[in-house]
């Protein structure tokens, strides 16, 4: 029997009352073996402890992961756009969207201004 | 109150002397295999004439911190003094698998990617300590992952000033307008840090961002 790909959507509300650290660790737990798809982002700093936290964890049968956000709310060029985006967790930015993989199963994201796109491994 | 008059004059002058002599560390930051060592070079030889680290096309090839002490550069008759810090390339994976392609064997590849996750954690560590950061991107690359911005976040979160390098502009493929497009509130300066192209204006900017930053402080 083939083993399927496992696709779990976090709506904002479950993460926004989690502190930074139980929000990477939940990530980090959840994203080992399935896809992420997360209403809002991390900040910045949160990105980085995702970084750090995930490069602890590689090893056998973990490779790390592949993410990136599509957020609505800014373009790209827009004068600002990651000062806001630092205080825009502060209220959460529920707009944004944030894909989460491991990459032993996301081959690549291709991302501009209006789509994600994500391309899988099939072994 | 006179021995209180004079404690507070030593404070003052000690505190001064360490101002003084804290050196300004500039860190050389951004995902692998985007130059950073090639520009560390650059700057090195340029400079002090001779070379940082070993340079290759596997990445992760630098996967520890390496630190020049006192690298002097002069521009228009002023001189700037500092530590140039060249960091491991910030990644979200590293998988062993990648570096069998270029001709590793499983141990070395084992070993590399191991030492490449430390290497992330490290330089993510030092981000904390640098008075400004140049973020080495490669101009043949789309700009917009998350891990630059992650990058750019968190230098901009800690109020440090930075410089956008894009490097590689002598290759075909490279999209100038597309990292500056990105990033339109810093700096931008394409170079090619393999070949010198346009490192005058690259110190200039450097002397620049530093003034600026100095100024607001």
């Amino acid at each position: 029997m083939k083993k399927g790909i496992k696709i779990q959507f976090i709506p904002f509300s479950q993460l926004a009352s989690m502190s930074s650290y139980k929000r990477v660790k939940f990530i980090l737990e959840n994203v080992k073996d399935k896809i992420i798809i997360i209403q809002g982002k991390l900040t910045p700093e949160e990105e980085k402890d995702l970084i750090e936290e995930t490069m602890k964890k590689i090893g056998k049968g973990f490779k790390g992961i592949e993410i990136e956000v599509l957020n609505p709310k800014f373009d790209f060029g827009m004068i600002n756009k990651i000062k806001k985006s630092v205080a825009d967790f502060l209220v959460g930015d529920r707009d944004a969207i944030t894909l989460i993989g491991p990459a032993s199963v996301i081959k690549e994201i291709k991302k501009d201004i209006k789509k994600l796109e994500f391309f899988l491994k099939f072994k | 109150m006179v021995i209180r008059i004079i404690t507070n004059f030593f404070q003052r002058i000690f505190t001064n002397i360490f101002a003084i002599k804290k050196d300004l560390k500039i860190g050389l930051y951004g995902p692998p295999n985007t130059g950073k060592t090639t520009l560390a070079n650059r700057i090195c030889k340029d400079w002090i004439g001779e070379e940082l680290g070993k340079v290759s096309n596997i990445p992760h090839e630098t996967r520890e911190i390496v630190v020049k002490e006192s690298v002097e550069i002069k521009h228009k008759g002023k001189s700037l003094k500092f530590k140039l810090i060249d960091t491991p390339g910030i990644a979200t994976k590293i998988d062993y698998e990648d570096f069998l392609h270029y001709g590793l064997s499983r141990a070395e590849a084992k070993r590399r990617a191991k030492e490449a996750t430390r290497g992330v954690i490290e330089a993510i560590k030092w981000l904390d300590d640098m008075d400004v950061v140049v973020v080495v991107l490669d101009s043949t690359q789309n700009p917009y992952t998350q891990v630059n911005i992650t990058i750019i976040g968190n230098i901009a979160a800690r109020k440090i000033p930075l410089i956008i390098a894009a490097n590689k502009i002598d290759l075909k493929k490279a999209n100038l307008k597309a990292i500056e497009g990105a990033f339109p509130e810093y700096e931008v300066v394409g170079i090619s840090a393999k070949h010198g192209i346009n490192m005058e204006e690259f110190y200039e900017t450097l002397f620049n961002v530093i003034k600026k930053s100095k100024r607001r402080k």
